[in-house]
C-alpha cells in the first residue's frame, strides 16, 4: 500500500475535463514530479490533493485513510505556492511560527522549531524581516521553511522555482532536492520546466490535457519516452517518418526516404506507417564515408559545454549535439558523415502528428 | 526610502535640451488641476476663515474688523460643544457600522464569480446614482408617523413609536448612504490579495475566521482605513441626512453652520463654526490615521 495513492481521480469544470481519470501512487520519501505544459491540469491535480479543489470522481488516500472530501485544514499538508503566498504583515519568524500556533504546539517549543527550519534553508539571520524585504529566492526559503516546520506527511511545490532567474533557479533545484533528502519529506512538485522535473525527481509524471502519458524514472522516461509527445516535450528530439520494409523477431528495417534503417523494436509489421525518434546528442559526426547517411552542416551554435549543429541531409534538417571536448569543430557548410547506434532509435507506432512545435517552449 | 530613488534616468533620445523640458512638463501638466482646486477649495477656505474673524452687530450685521469673539462663543457655548459633541459621536457610530456592515460586505463580494459579482457590485453603487435628498425623503417617509414602519409597528400591537428627529435614524441613514464610501475601498484591497495566502492560511490548519482575521483583515486595514475617514469625514460634515430627518431637535455642525448663515444671517459665526468643524475634523481624522498605519507601515509598505 503506498503512502499517498491517487485513484482515478477526475475534475470537470462544467465541459472541460481538467483532469481525466489520473491515477498515482507515491512512496513514503519519494520526490515525484508532475510535468506537463501548462494547462494540463497539473496545479489542479496538486490542489486536489491539498483539498483547495473537489474531485469530480475519483479517491485520494493518504496512508491508508480516505482524505478525498476532508477539509484543507485538517490535512496537516505543506504546501509551497507558486506565488509563496506568504503572509506579507508578520516577519519571516512570524511566518513560519504561523503553522505551529494552528497545531497548538506550545510556545516554548515553538521557538526552537521555527529556528531549526530556519536554519535549514540557511535563514535564520532574516528571522526578523518581512518578506517584501527579502529577495525573490529568500522568500522561496521561507515558504519552504514555512511548509516544512509542521512536519507535513506530504509536502506539494506548485511551480516552486519558476519566480526565480535562471541561475538561482538551478542553484534551488539541488538544494531543494538536498532538503528533502535530510527530512525524508515525501514530496509532490508540480513543473512545467523538464530540466527542473528531471534532476531532482525519484520519478516523473508526465501530464498531456489533463491526463498521465507515463510515470516512469527521469533516465527512462528521456531513453524511453512513450508517445511522440512525450518524446518532443522531453529534451530536444529528431522525429522522422518512416515505413517498415522488413521485421525479423526483435529487429526491423525501417525506409526513411529510401534509405534503410535498421532499428531494435519487436512487434513491427511490414508496410507499418512508424515515425523514429532519436536524440541528437545519439548521433555522432564522422567523416562522410563513414555514415549511414550524408549531409552539410548548415549552422553550427556554441553552448559552451556542447556543439549543436543543424545538418541538411536527405531527411530534411537533424539536430546533433556532441560534447565541446576541445577538438575542432565541423565548419559551417562542410559535408560531413551521420552515424548511430541502432539500439538509440526509438519507434512509434503511427504517422506523425501534424504540429511539430507545440511543445518547444519548454524544451529549456 | 526617498534616498534609494534611483537618478533620473539620462534622456537615451536624441532631446537637445532634456533639464529644460523635465521640471517644466509635470508643472504645466498639473497647473489645470492645481488652478481648479486653488479656484475651488483654497480660495473659498480662505475666504471663510478671514470671514470667521470678522466682527458681528444684530443691528448692523456684518462690520468687519478683526475679533475672536466667535471662536471663543463656540469653545465655551455648551450648546455648541454637545452639537460637536453628537456630531463626532454620530460620526464614529456611522463608522463603524460601515466597517461592520462593509468589509464582510466587500468579502463576501470578492468571493462571488462573475455574473452575480458584477450585479451585486452594480447593487451596491446605484444608491449613489440617487441624490442624498431624495434617499434622506425616502428615509422620513418609511419612518415617518404615518410611514409603513409605524403601520407594522401597529399591527403587531408594539404601538407607534417616533422614529424621526432620533440619533438612531440619522445614523441608520448616514451609513445607508455611505456605505457605499466602505464598501469600494474595501473591495479595491481585496482584489490585490493573493488569494493562495488564505489556502497558506489554511494549509497550516487554521479555521477559516483564524485566517480571516490573521491574515486577510491586516492586509486589507489600508481598505479599511481609508473607508473610515472618508465616511467619517463625510459624516461629520453630513447637510442633507441630518437636515431633514434629525429636525429642528437634533442639529450637527452642518445644519448648525446652516442656521447662522440663512437663520440668524450671522456669517462669522457661521464661518467660526465651519473652521471649527474643519479644524477638529482634520485632528481626528489625522490621529486616526497615524494610529493606524504607523502601526502597518513596515510591514505592508
Ligand atoms: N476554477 C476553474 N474553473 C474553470 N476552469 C479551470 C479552473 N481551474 C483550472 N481550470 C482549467 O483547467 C485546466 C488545467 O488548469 P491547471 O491545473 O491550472 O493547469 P496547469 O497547472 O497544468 O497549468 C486549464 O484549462 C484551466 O483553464
Ligand atoms: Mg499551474
Amino acid at each position: 500500500m503506498s503512502f499517498l495513492e491517487l485513484k482515478n481521480i477526475t475534475k470537470r469544470y462544467g465541459p472541460l475535463t481538467a483532469v481525466g481519470d489520473v491515477s498515482l501512487s507515491v512512496e513514503k520519501g519519494e520526490f515525484v514530479s508532475l510535468l506537463g505544459p501548462s494547462g494540463c491540469g497539473k496545479t489542479t491535480t496538486l490542489q486536489m490533493i491539498a483539498g483547495f479543489v473537489e474531485p469530480s470522481a475519483g479517491t485520494i488516500r493518504l496512508d491508508g485513510r480516505d482524505i478525498t472530501r476532508a477539509k484543507a485544514n485538517s490535512r496537516g499538508l505543506g504546501i509551497v505556492f507558486q506565488s509563496y503566498a506568504l503572509f506579507p504583515h508578520m516577519t519571516v519568524f512570524d511566518n513560519v511560527s504561523f503553522g505551529l500556533e494552528m497545531q497548538r504546539v506550545p510556545k516554548g517549543e515553538r521557538k526552537p522549531r521555527v529556528e531549526e527550519a530556519l536554519s535549514l534553508v540557511h535563514l535564520s539571520p532574516y528571522a526578523k524581516r518581512y518578506p517584501r524585504e527579502l529577495s525573490g529566492g529568500q522568500r522561496q526559503r521561507v515558504a519552504l521553511a514555512r511548509a516544512l516546520v509542521i512536519r507535513p506527511p506530504v509536502l506539494l511545490l506548485d511551480e516552486p522555482l519558476s519566480n526565480l532567474d535562471a541561475k538561482l533557479r538551478e542553484a534551488m533545484q539541488f538544494e531543494l532536492r538536498e532538503i528533502q533528502r535530510k527530512v525524508g519529506t515525501t514530496t509532490v512538485m508540480v513543473t512545467h520546466d523538464q530540466a527542473e522535473a528531471f534532476s531532482i525527481s525519484d520519478r516523473v509524471v508526465v501530464m498531456e490535457a489533463g491526463r498521465i502519458t507515463q510515470i516512469d524514472q527521469p533516465y527512462r522516461i528521456y531513453e524511453h519516452p512513450e508517445t511522440e509527445f512525450i518524446s518532443r516535450f522531453v529534451g530536444k528530439t529528431n522525429l522522422l517518418p518512416g515505413k517498415v520494409t522488413t521485421a525479423t523477431g526483435a529487429g526491423a528495417t525501417v525506409s526513411l526516404a529510401g534509405i534503410a534503417v535498421p532499428v531494435e523494436a519487436a512487434g513491427l509489421s511490414v508496410g507499418e506507417t512508424v515515425t523514429l525518434c532519436i536524440r541528437p546528442e545519439k548521433l555522432h559526426l564522422t567523416v562522410p564515408t563513414n555514415g549511414l547517411l550524408t549531409g552539410r552542416v548548415a549552422d553550427r551554435f556554441f553552448l559552451g559545454s556542447q556543439w549543436l549543429y543543424h545538418i541538411d541531409g536527405p531527411l530534411g534538417t537533424l539536430m546533433v549535439v556532441t560534447p565541446n571536448d576541445g577538438s575542432t569543430p565541423a565548419e559551417q557548410g562542410a559535408t560531413v558523415g551521420l552515424e548511430w547506434s541502432p539500439s538509440v532509435v526509438r519507434v512509434h507506432r503511427g504517422a506523425m502528428a501534424e504540429a511539430p512545435d507545440v511543445a518547444l517552449e519548454v524544451t529549456g | 526610502m526617498s534616498a534609494t530613488v534611483p537618478e533620473a534616468a539620462p534622456a537615451a533620445s536624441g532631446d537637445e535640451t532634456p533639464e529644460r523640458r523635465f521640471p517644466t512638463a509635470p508643472l504645466f501638466l498639473s497647473a489645470p488641476a492645481v488652478l481648479l482646486f486653488a479656484a475651488l477649495v483654497l480660495i473659498p477656505l480662505f475666504l471663510t476663515a478671514l470671514l470667521s474673524f470678522n466682527q458681528f452687530d444684530y443691528a448692523t450685521g456684518r462690520t468687519g474688523g478683526f475679533t475672536l469673539e466667535h471662536y471663543l462663543s463656540v469653545l465655551t457655548d455648551e450648546y455648541y460643544l454637545e452639537i460637536f459633541l453628537r456630531t463626532f459621536r454620530i460620526s464614529a457610530l456611522a463608522t463603524v457600522i460601515c466597517v461592520v456592515i462593509g468589509v464582510p460586505e466587500a468579502y463576501i463580494l470578492s468571493r462571488m464569480s462573475n455574473p452575480w459579482r458584477s450585479i451585486f457590485l452594480l447593487v451596491i453603487l446605484a444608491p449613489l446614482l440617487v441624490s442624498v435628498v431624495v434617499r434622506a425623503f425616502g428615509w422620513s417617509m418609511l419612518l415617518g408617523p404615518e410611514g409603513p414602519v409605524n403601520a407594522a409597528l401597529m399591527a403587531f400591537g408594539i404601538g407607534r413609536m417616533r422614529l424621526l428627529y432620533t440619533e438612531g435614524t440619522v445614523i441608520v441613514a448616514l451609513v445607508h448612504v455611505m456605505l457605499p464610501f466602505m464598501v469600494i475601498p474595501v473591495w479595491t484591497s481585496l482584489q490585490k490579495l493573493d488569494p493562495a495566502v488564505e489556502q497558506a492560511a489554511l494549509s497550516f490548519g487554521a479555521s477559516r475566521g483564524t485566517a480571516i482575521v490573521r491574515v486577510v483583515a491586516p492586509q486589507i486595514l489600508p481598505g479599511i482605513l481609508s473607508g473610515s475617514l472618508i465616511v467619517f469625514g463625510l459624516s461629520a460634515s453630513a447637510f442633507a441626512i441630518p437636515g431633514l430627518l434629525g429636525g429642528r431637535r437634533l442639529k450637527m455642525v452642518a445644519t448648525v453652520v446652516y442656521d447662522q448663515y440663512l437663520s440668524d444671517l450671522n456669517w462669522p459665526m457661521g464661518a467660526a463654526v465651519a473652521a471649527l468643524l474643519l479644524i477638529a475634523n482634520l485632528i481626528v481624522m489625522l490621529t486616526y490615521h497615524r494610529l493606524v498605519e504607523g502601526h502597518y507601515r513596515r510591514r505592508l509598505g
